[in-house]
């Protein structure tokens, strides 16, 4: 069914072609066949769901690429799932820009450093940021935990090093890091939802 | 939300107040639209601005910041006043009848038990009357003093539509017209259904606002029912589904509760939080919780929870007190904090007086984001001119920045705001060496797990023994983890109806949280959210669009939680003999032998309606609370005024503010008074941007390029402001300079006799990103939380302004 309605909407979209192309003075059967050519048509394409508000509208990504090994598939449009009872197809102006977050020349690449005082990011690798702050992590831990309260009741708990979840991120990336978290003994955790 | 964004289209009446969804959440709005369209629904917006939400109502109230629970006590006087209530409901399905205790009062601000000193209450006495079971008495006439109707009654008859005036600054007459809309909702053929967003939650009384809709609804019936219900429109994709999980400093996956200092064993534990029956016959159904936090143990420490270590709770870490983000925030100021972990979070713009926040980053030893994005806070050591004015030599802090995927990139599950756990598929690689959150997480453990396995250290058994099940451990699949929140059978399962035969087999997922045991045969991350990886698959990527039912409950798209339920409280759109109130809205229905319908019926599916179990099955009161004793601040709602506020006393008695708001005490000080700071102001989102986000993206950035303050038409004339100049806006915790848009969407209010005028300020802006650079606009927010759950107060403060 899915598939079937958007292959409607393609049809609608080469009647416009052909109302079009037919005015310019090309034969229409040109202008069907034409669809063929369409960057979408070619288009590998995936459901998702917008990451803003929580409406939760349904998006399908186009990607550059048939998904074979070693191709990289590039994102080049975003558009609202038609199928999605809830947004139907639309979506706001945040979410029909979303290619531009996707591609935000501001999003960060590679692991980076800034060292006590300094003025300046350093580029470093995952396995040395790994690294050193599981070494901050621990050194904290093993100073800070408490064991104990003070009436001498079993509270295991580490206060010095807080956490934030990110509640854009998926639950099965909350849910590991609450997993973790509490592992460690954390109990300074809040989400966006506390603000 | 209790219901969904489709079913706003059953609802005859659509309260707007204390959000903007135009605006906030377009597409969801639609739906507003469509009941309008199609059903000749009516619109009422309340609202300190006239919005784009206003600019479709049938009818537009203007408010003061900070003053609804003011507005809707006087509704529910109205309603109280006026009997249009809708009686069978309010009888049969909430606590109206229940007596509370003699000795409990209010008297001129404060509900008794209250200690100064502690800025808390001793809630000792707003108790039930209950016998020598615990069970609480009743009067089914309603007519006892202490019933809880005759007290609803008392307390908000003060609430007179000329002192809601006066309070709120909204017209009399608008008041009133607002009331007698909501009130052709109470008879049982009428809904209204209630939108709200932060506009409600963002105050030092925040809780209470949501609690003051609540009573409303059920006085009008309108809970459980297509086109009904309070529905929260929340602000982030997956904000509802971390809540869920749990990651809020006191709270576990499923609204369980992490142990306190005062629970040094699982059977202490367990009997604090297992709710006891509070009237015959009701289902009480969080009398499960030890099967939910038992099943939740197994699946985080698998074979080493086991009975005789009372199922690891001894390393479960035990919360002393609060850890919210402004404690926290406390804490790093007083330098008590060393590491801050910020994932996908922007404290530095997202939380209130940034001066004290910019002090408390700065005191870290280490700071770590993980964002796909370059975040103000990642930056917050580095002097970005006027916007963030610091000496980076003078700064300590070790700062790690580690490049995040984002949605796209991803395959996993995000709970929208109607409680659907919509799962997505990844459409390309995160760029360069960005690595996705899970993976990012994982790493992180298992770099802390192999130093401990090594070194050893403090306490490092939890840390060692987590049960980790992934196949590639550096990188858990979202399928292995969701299959894990869903839970699965560690054994077999016996039915206890069926000798012989079992409710599930060991290694099986679980259908639902049905099936959960408190002997460790069963394992469940998250108990509301079995059913969504059951046997039969990953039903979160269900996409059946189909709504045979006409009201929009489309059972096969995605899961619902819980149980794959659309409506909550759905019982409660029956009446006691199980016929629907509505007809031609029928969610579920007793068909002679069970509960059966449209939806999956949020019941016991075998209890007969003579049986006599209420619709409200999570209360141990089986009906749903008008009185509402575990409250901080008080079991009904009071007016209190903001802590920056424009009035010298509060029209309702003698209390100025929350009075169990906590307040830390260097924050005093923090506060505005209007002779400094005479305008009030607001904070809002447009609908170009998404907080701090989209500021990154190129369209958004060219539509809404630069910071700006919206200024009513009254004010910039007296200060001589027009549009487009630049203005310096201060609060008592600072000031910032950006441009002005001199507009007619905020009305001059008349509060107390004084003119009040209201300023806009919306938060988009920074020192990163595509647009113009900008200031934070928390640098104005006050630091307090709401007194119940600690929301700042971002949506009422106060300010000035003048020509820059």
């Amino acid at each position: 069914m899915n598939v079937s309605r958007r292959g409607f909407l393609k049809l609608t979209a080469s009647g416009i072609g052909a109302t079009t192309v037919g005015a310019l003075g090309f034969s229409a059967d040109r202008a069907v066949a034409d669809v063929r050519l369409f960057k979408l048509a070619h288009a590998s394409e995936t459901r998702n769901t917008c990451p803003y508000c929580s409406v939760g509208c349904g998006v399908i990504l186009y990607g550059l690429g048939d998904r074979s090994k070693n191709a990289r598939t590039e994102i080049m449009h975003v558009e609202g799932d038609p199928d999605h009872p809830v947004n139907r197809g639309t979506l706001c102006p945040k979410g029909a820009s979303l290619l531009d977050f996707i591609h935000s020349p501001t999003r960060l690449k590679f692991p980076e450093y800034r060292a006590p005082g300094s003025s300046e990011w350093k580029r470093v690798s995952w396995e040395w940021a790994m690294d050193r702050v599981a070494r901050l992590m621990k050194d904290d831990r093993d100073k800070n935990f408490v064991a104990q309260n003070a009436k001498g009741q079993v509270v295991n708990r580490w206060n010095t090093t807080a956490f934030l979840a990110a509640s854009a991120s998926s639950n099965e990336t909350g849910y590991v890091f609450h997993k973790v978290i509490r592992a460690l003994g954390g109990v300074a955790v809040d989400n966006q939802a506390r603000v | 939300m209790t219901n969904s964004w489709v079913d706003i289209k059953n609802a005859d009446l659509i309260l707007v107040m204390g959000g903007n969804p135009a605006e906030a959440h377009p597409c969801g709005f639609k739906w507003v639209l469509e009941a309008k369209a199609k059903k000749k629904a009516r619109l009422i917006v309340v609202d300190p601005r006239f919005t784009r939400t206003a600019a479709v109502a049938d009818f537009y109230a203007p408010i003061r910041p900070g003053t609804d629970i003011a507005f809707l006590g006087g509704v529910i006087n109205y309603l109280l006043s006026n009997d249009k209530i809708q009686h069978d409901y309010v009888r049969n399905y909430t606590s109206a009848a229940l007596l509370v205790r003699e000795d409990t009062g209010f008297d001129d601000g404060l509900f008794t038990g209250y200690d100064e000193a502690k800025r808390s209450y001793d809630k000792s006495t707003w108790n039930y009357q209950v016998d020598k079971d615990g069970i609480a008495k009743v009067d089914p006439t309603l007519q006892d003093p202490n019933s809880v109707f005759q007290r609803l009654k008392t307390h908000y008859a003060r609430y007179t539509p000329e002192l809601v005036e006066r309070t709120t600054g909204t017209p009399k007459a608008s008041f009133l017209k607002v009331c007698e809309a909501i009130a052709t909702t109470a008879v049982p053929d009428r809904t209204m259904t209630s939108l709200y967003a932060l506009g409600w939650t963002q105050h030092s009384v925040g809780s209470q606002n949501i609690r003051s809709i609540a009573i409303l609804q059920l006085l009008l019936g309108n809970m459980g029912m297509a086109g009904g219900g309070v529905n929260a429109l929340r602000g982030h994709s997956n904000i509802q589904g971390l809540t869920d999980l749990g990651l809020l400093s006191h709270s576990l996956p499923g609204y369980l509760t992490l142990p306190t200092d005062g629970d040094p064993d699982l059977k202490t534990y367990l009997e604090k939080r297992t709710p006891k029956l509070l009237r015959p016959g009701q289902f009480n159904y969080w009398a499960n919780y030890p099967k939910f936090f038992v099943s939740l143990m197994k699946a985080w420490y698998g074979a080493a929870a086991t009975k005789e270590n009372d199922f690891a709770f001894e390393w479960l870490p035990k919360i002393d007190g609060a850890y919210d983000v402004l404690r926290v925030m406390e804490l790093m100021s007083q330098g008590k904090v060393n590491g801050y972990v910020c994932q996908g979070f922007n404290p530095l713009s997202s939380f209130p007086n940034k001066e004290k926040v910019l002090g408390g980053l700065r005191k870290l030893k280490f700071l770590v984001t993980i964002d796909p994005l370059s975040t103000e806070t990642s930056e917050f050591w580095r002097n970005h001119g006027e916007f963030n004015d610091v000496d980076p030599s003078q700064i300590q802090t070790e700062v790690f920045r580690f490049p995040s995927s984002l949605f796209a990139e991803e395959d996993g599950s995000l709970v929208s705001s109607a409680r659907w756990l919509q799962w997505h598929w990844k459409a390309a690689e995160p760029p360069a060496e960005a690595k996705g959150d899970l993976e990012i997480v994982a790493e992180l453990y298992l770099a802390l797990k192999k130093l401990y396995a090594t070194e050893g250290g403090a306490f490092p058994d939890p840390v060692l023994k987590l049960a980790w099940p992934y196949r590639i451990t550096k990188a858990p699949a979202p399928e292995e983890v969701a299959r894990e929140f869903n839970g699965q059978a560690l054994a077999d399962v016996p039915d206890p109806k069926n000798p012989g035969a079992f409710l599930v087999k060991q290694g099986e997922q679980v259908a639902g949280f049905g099936v959960l045991q408190a002997d460790g045969s069963t394992a469940c991350g998250c108990w509301i959210f079995a059913g969504s990886w059951t046997q039969a698959g990953n039903q979160m990527a269900r996409r059946d669009a189909s709504d045979p039912s006409g009201l929009g409950v489309t059972p096969g798209w995605a899961w619902s939680w819980p149980a794959n339920r659309r409506v909550l409280y759905n019982r409660a759109s029956c009446n006691a003999d199980g016929v629907p109130y509505i007809p031609t809205r029928k969610l579920i229905w007793w068909n002679g032998t069970k509960w059966v319908g449209n939806d999956v019926p949020d019941f016991k599916a075998d209890s007969p309606p003579a049986d006599g179990m209420n619709p409200f099955i999570m209360n141990g009161e089986g009906v749903a609370r008008l009185w509402a004793p575990a409250m901080a601040d008080g079991p009904f709602p009071e007016h209190y005024e903001p802590f920056d506020t424009p009035l010298a006393r509060n029209p309702f008695g003698k209390v100025l503010n929350d009075p169990a708001a906590r307040v830390f005490k260097d924050d005093w000080k923090a506060f505005g008074k209007p002779d400094e700071f005479p305008f009030v102001a607001t904070t809002y989102r447009l609908t170009e941007h998404f907080h701090f986000w989209t500021k990154h993206a190129r369209i958004p950035a060219i539509l809404q390029p630069e910071a700006f303050v919206e200024l009513p038409e009254g004010l910039a004339r007296k200060k001589g402001i027009r549009n487009d100049d630049m203005v310096v806006v201060k609060s008592k915790r600072g000031q910032i300079k950006l441009k002005a848009l001199v507009t007619k969407r905020m009305p001059t209010l008349t509060v107390e006799g004084k003119e009040v005028e209201v300023v806009g300020l919306p938060i988009h802006w920074g020192f990163l990103g595509q647009t113009r650079k900008g200031y934070i606009t928390n640098t104005l927010t006050p630091p307090v939380g709401d007194a119940n759950i600690q929301t700042p107060e971002y949506k009422a403060f106060l300010v000035n302004v003048e020509k820059a």
